[in-house]
């Protein structure tokens, strides 16, 4: 093996490379219209571009990544997670074109493809399993009921039915989801348990027999059936005696069955008694195996690559030591039905960052896994995490508190991230007590902004924006001979006043100016010293503090009448592609009715008529691209009915 | 170079009575200003404000660059008359897209913003200002027109609104209308005769006559909307160059004119980073006696105007009763004439004429500090001839052609007001501490003057003079006289262009060069004949 081709893009393609250098292996990144300019394509040392930015024309293009790497010169390909990761087809391709593949034998792939299948096998097995539905017999006993897709991962299909009147609505909704993201509609159910914890255990083998269970993970703080915040050890597996033990046997029993090779990982469902059901199986690297490796100290992409090219494990693995947390750091909106965000990532600071995609564990640190830089572009056309934070600890309360602290301070710009939902989770009682489970981000009130009153932070971001404007030196800022008002920015929702008088800056009670520069503002409030780092782009500011970070949109002073939209329009929530319309002009629609989707993120957004009323304009069409904030139609509302006299 | 030294003392009695005696002075403009801001009092406030309109301060606060100083000339006219202080009308210098103007918007909230003799006067001194210092008008319109008991004071002199539009604009300086309200009439030749106008929409109403006086005129029959509104005017008539959506709008547009104006100072740049004084400016409240008879060391004040206080004094041995020198304020070069003792005797007459004329061959703006009483009385003076050197020197002062700047810090007397550069001999800008005096004599002086003269009469007629009618009279006199030659009436008299914190001397007198420095700075190529 000398050269290996990464079939994936963003941050792990990023951590694949690391190794790969380090091994002293070449490197070969694909890359589709919208990653042109991404830093998984720079690292590398050749690049293909996959033609189109859709996934399904570019990263999900076996025959494409199979050219590029002949093309290239790459003699292995890594998937990645995601994408053609748990492919058997692909994994068949690249090794009937002669390439290495690093990851299990196709055969292994197959067999747990299928969920369905996969539990079959693993009940033969001994390895616990939950009851599979049908979905077209299923009861009212059977709720709740959890709908998957068969070839899913990621949480994508993935659907909670509670009542059997929404059953076939969501099964449609769910086969079309698992359609757009996998190719494949296959769905089925099985018993939902509201509230359980995601147990998973890395396993390792290699050709020769030798399986390694190394450590388990805890990533049971999900949302949308989506990781969040993962961990090892586990603070249940921790609590539970025995319980490791029991685990790790149904996990290596698992990868025994199906002849795995590689890293791959298993996934339970437990309760808190310690009662546990196997979900599926991950025959690829995991995105939360930092944890493991930084408690392991193992480089599992290079234990992978060796195994690939037949290198002997040693009968143990190493023992853990300490504690290790990781989060995943989106850009969504948790406070607005996570909605995902795009757009420039302006910046991207994490204090205290010891490492990047290497193991490199010290005393303690921080190690970031990053798939951005500043000023990259958060498309609509991939999965919205922008980097992974992991910290490591010799206890779990100090590994949350450095990494709940550096995420507090970092710049993150640009882009609404998830980031103060991660540091309110990491600062919660309830997850320091290691009370964590499925439902946590139900159950708990962690969706409060960090800084709760930004009237401050308002303020410090007005008087930098003053700070940059010109005026004569030595002449106060809006001095008046005759004052009459407070100067005025309008920052979002909240217009500051303020004024620089003779005996000081007036304007909120208690704050004064210490100093105010373009970058960094410095006020005494109610007598203690803080300090406020600014930064602007374009009508767009972002005060940081130790305290958390603050955006706000500056409201023009002015606006241009001809720039208003028409009353009544429907406005592009987000960026995307119009897949449906619903209705056409002239027609009428109730409130609340559909006007039409629009797919953002794999996602399908309704949007949905406000007022009863009669569409009017409709300026877009089916397979459109919008820009968020384009116009999509125009409703005219009906006039309210006249009250009898 | 020469860093000046101090002598205060803010521990001594007298600068803390000096500092707490101004300070209520202070207290009192600030008074007389929130009078001028309240405009026409709440009332009329809170309906423009239900109108959906802007006060007009409001209108300027969004003309300007945000940031930038607002100087606001006049806020005291009309002080101590029976109409509003600040006379209905707000004017000043802004900085709109980095152009200084001249803005001078009517207050509607006053009589709906009519104009009385007081409104007049301060709109030509602002239209003079913008002419002089070659400064774009930017006219924030809604005004009632003429306040009609008033007319014989206003309708004759009040053409000379429109000459000076027309005037400015051959000059090649832009004059501007944003059309809020009522413009009728008269005042319709206000956007008539600027070069780019503005109207806001179902706001503007401008014609020469409204609909009842045209049914009476002609019998047609019309409403205000077609004889004069903002769409009839963009789409029709052709007056309105641009349909503003609301006021906002017509200031977002006025803003985007002056922003293409393609404007250019034709004076000379200031040096890029000017020091700032060493001294605190705070001291200037303590430097200044409250009584005026009390002479104080103007180079006290000067360290604390000028850039790093750096002043080359010039002929510092003779004439020592005025001082005259070089300096830099803002970084624009000026040269300084202050009095010292009060008094100009024959070699300060002749020191100051020597001074003006070396400002004038150096192009360099000059900056008069008056406190004094005015040229020196008595034989030997006269007969040295003390009215051939006041002559030489009000003979420079009026034939000058660098930007003149007068502050009067004191007392500002008889004749010595013209020499160092009164109303009368028209400096570019003339500012007021809330301290100041001026009139042809001191009140005591004046009265006395009367008394004796009345006494002579008497004598002269062989009658007994009445002494207790004497003091009565003179009590009067020194009264009426005293009153009149504060600040704030003087102010209201439009005999300055503000009354001013002394600790905002330096940059009042900052936006006031840079504002001069639109305009060319040349020295005077002749003089009168100088009677030597």
């Amino acid at each position: 093996m000398r050269s290996v081709l990464v079939a994936n893009r963003g941050e792990i393609a990023r951590r694949v490379f690391r190794t790969c250098r380090e091994l002293g292996l070449r490197t070969v990144a694909v890359f589709s219209d919208a990653d042109a300019g991404s830093p998984h394509v720079d690292d590398a040392d050749a690049a293909v571009r996959l033609p189109g930015s859709a996934a399904v024309d570019t990263y999900l293009r076996a025959d494409l990544i199979i050219d590029a790497a002949r093309r290239a010169g790459a003699d292995a390909i890594h998937p990645g997670y995601g994408f053609l990761s748990e492919n058997a087809s692909f994994a068949r391709g690249v090794l009937d074109a002669g390439l290495a593949w690093i990851g299990p034998p196709p055969e292994a792939v197959e067999s747990m493809g299928g969920k369905i299948e996969s539990k079959r096998l693993m009940a033969a097995a001994g390895v616990p399993v939950l009851a599979e539905l049908d979905p077209l017999t299923v009861t009212e006993t059977d709720l709740p009921v959890l709908i998957k897709a068969s070839a899913g991962g990621g949480g994508r299909g993935m659907r909670i039915v509670t009542t059997l009147d929404e059953l076939p609505r969501e099964i449609e909704l769910a086969q079309a989801e698992a359609q757009s993201a996998f190719g494949d509609p296959t769905v089925f159910c099985e018993p939902y348990l509201p509230t359980g914890r995601h147990i998973e255990v890395q396993v390792l083998a290699d050709t020769h027999g030798t399986v390694w269970t190394i450590g388990e993970r805890e990533c049971s703080i999900q949302r949308r059936h989506q990781k969040v915040v993962e961990e090892a050890p586990s603070p249940l597996v921790e609590r539970v005696d025995g319980m490791r033990a029991q685990l790790f046997e149904s996990a290596a029993a698992a990868a025994r069955t199906i002849g795995y090779t590689g890293a791959g990982t298993v996934e339970f469902l437990a309760d808190e008694a310690g009662r546990f059901f196997f979900l599926e199986m991950n025959t690829r690297l995991q995105v939360e195996h930092p944890v493991t490796e930084c408690t392991t100290g193992l480089d599992l992409v290079a234990l992978q690559l060796e195994i690939a090219d037949g290198a002997r494990l040693a009968p143990n693995p190493p023992a853990t030591q300490g504690h290790s947390i990781e989060v995943r750091l989106y850009a969504e909106d948790p406070a607005h039905g996570w909605q995902p965000q795009s757009g420039t990532l302006h910046r991207l600071a994490i204090p205290g960052v010891a490492t990047q995609f290497t193991v490199g564990r010290t005393a303690s640190g921080l190690r970031l896994d990053s798939g951005v830089r500043d000023g990259s572009v958060v498309s609509v056309h991939y999965d919205p995490m922008l980097a992974k934070v992991i910290s490591w600890a010799p206890t779990r309360q100090q590994a949350a508190r450095m990494l709940s602290e550096a995420l507090a301070r970092a710049q993150l710009h640009g882009i609404t991230t998830n980031r103060d939902l991660l540091v309110n989770v990491l600062r919660h009682k309830a997850f320091l007590d290691g009370e964590t489970d499925t439902a946590f981000l139900e159950t708990h009130d962690v969706f409060a902004p960090l800084v709760a009153d930004d009237a401050v932070a308002a303020l410090a971001a007005a008087l930098a924006i003053d700070a940059t404007r010109r005026k004569p030196r030595g002449v106060p800022s809006g001095w008046r001979n005759v004052p009459s008002q407070p100067q005025l920015i309008t920052l979002g929702d909240r217009a500051v006043e303020f004024r620089f008088t003779r005996d000081g800056l007036q304007s909120i009670e208690g704050v004064e100016l210490v100093s105010a520069a373009p970058h960094a503002v410095v006020l005494d409030v109610d007598g203690v010293r803080r300090r406020f780092d600014v930064a602007r782009y374009g009508d767009t500011i972002h005060v940081d503090s130790p305290d958390g970070g603050a955006r706000f949109d500056i409201a023009p002073r002015f606006v241009d009448p001809a720039e208003l939209v028409t009353a009544g329009s429907l406005i592009a929530p987000m960026p995307g592609s119009i897949v449906r319309i619903a209705v056409a002009v002239g027609d009428r629609v109730a409130a609340g009715a559909p006007v039409l989707w629009l797919e953002a993120m794999k996602m399908q957004h309704q949007i949905s008529a406000p007022v009863a009323g009669v569409l009017s304009e409709l300026p877009v069409s089916v397979g459109q691209q919008i820009e968020v904030g384009a116009v999509l139609a125009v409703l005219t509302e009906d006039e309210p009915e006249e009250q009898p006299k | 170079m020469t860093v000046l030294r101090t002598a205060v003392d803010r521990g001594a009695a007298e600068y803390q009575a000096n500092r707490a005696a101004l300070l209520e002075k202070i207290a009192a403009l600030d008074a007389d200003h929130a009078k001028a801001v309240g405009g026409g009092g709440e009332k009329y406030v809170a309906r423009h404000h239900q109108r959906g309109k802007l006060l007009v301060r409001e209108r300027i606060e969004l003309l300007v660059d945000p940031g930038a100083p607002f100087l606001e000339l006049s806020p005291l006219a009309a002080w101590g008359t029976d109409y509003t202080v600040g006379a209905s009308v707000v004017t000043g210098i802004g900085v709109v897209n980095g152009v200084e103007c001249v803005i001078n918007g009517s207050d509607p909230t006053v009589r709906g913003g009519a104009s009385n003799p007081y409104t007049l006067k301060k709109v030509l001194r602002a239209n003079q200002i913008a002419l002089e210092n070659r400064l774009p008008v930017i006219g924030l319109v809604e005004s009632g027109g003429a306040d009609l008991p008033t007319q014989k004071e206003i309708f004759i002199p009040g053409g000379q609104m429109f000459r000076d539009l027309t005037r400015l604009s051959a000059a090649g300086i832009a004059t501007i209308a944003l059309v809020f309200g009522n413009s009728t009439a008269g005042g319709a030749y206000i956007p008539g005769m600027s070069d780019h106008v503005v109207m806001v929409a179902d706001r503007a109403k401008v014609f020469l006559a409204g609909p009842p006086l045209v049914k009476m005129a002609t019998g047609e029959e019309s409403d205000d909307e077609s004889l004069g509104g903002a769409d009839m005017h963009s789409r029709l008539s052709g007056l309105a160059d641009y349909f503003a959506a609301d006021e906002q709008d017509a200031i977002r547009l006025g803003r985007e004119i002056v922003g293409r104006l393609n404007w250019h100072k034709l004076g000379p740049a200031p040096e890029p980073d000017p020091e700032p004084p060493r001294y605190d400016a705070e001291d200037l409240l303590g430097i200044v006696p409250t009584d005026l008879k009390v002479p104080f060391d103007p180079r006290e004040v000067i360290a604390r105007l000028v850039d790093g206080s750096d002043f080359d004094e010039f002929k510092p041995r003779y004439g020592s009763s005025l001082v005259t020198g070089w300096a830099a304020l803002h970084g624009y070069p000026i040269g300084i004439l202050a009095n010292a003792r009060g008094v100009l005797f024959n070699e300060e007459s002749q020191k100051a004429a020597q001074f003006i004329q070396l400002a004038n061959r150096a192009d360099t703006p000059l900056l008069f500090l008056q406190n004094t009483t005015g040229y020196m009385v008595g034989k030997e003076y006269e007969q040295r001839g003390i009215i051939k050197h006041g002559a030489q020197m009000i003979n420079a002062v009026s034939n000058s052609t660098v930007p003149h700047l007068t502050v009067t810090m004191g007392a500002s007397y008889g004749a010595g007001n013209y020499g160092m550069c009164g109303r009368a001999y028209a400096p570019r800008f003339l500012f007021t501490w809330p301290n100041a005096k001026s009139a042809v004599m001191g009140p005591a002086q004046l009265a006395g003057v009367l008394s004796i003269v009345a006494r002579q009469a008497a004598e002269a007629r062989g009658q007994e003079y009445d002494e207790a009618a004497d003091t009565q009279m003179r009590g009067y006199v020194e009264a009426q006289i005293e009153e009149q030659s504060l600040a704030p009436f003087l102010s209201g008299m439009l005999y300055d262009d503000a009354v001013i914190d002394p600790r905002d001397t330096r940059t009042v007198l900052g936006i006031a060069l840079s504002a001069a420095h639109n305009a060319p700075v040349q020295g005077a190529q002749g003089y009168g004949v100088f009677r030597l």
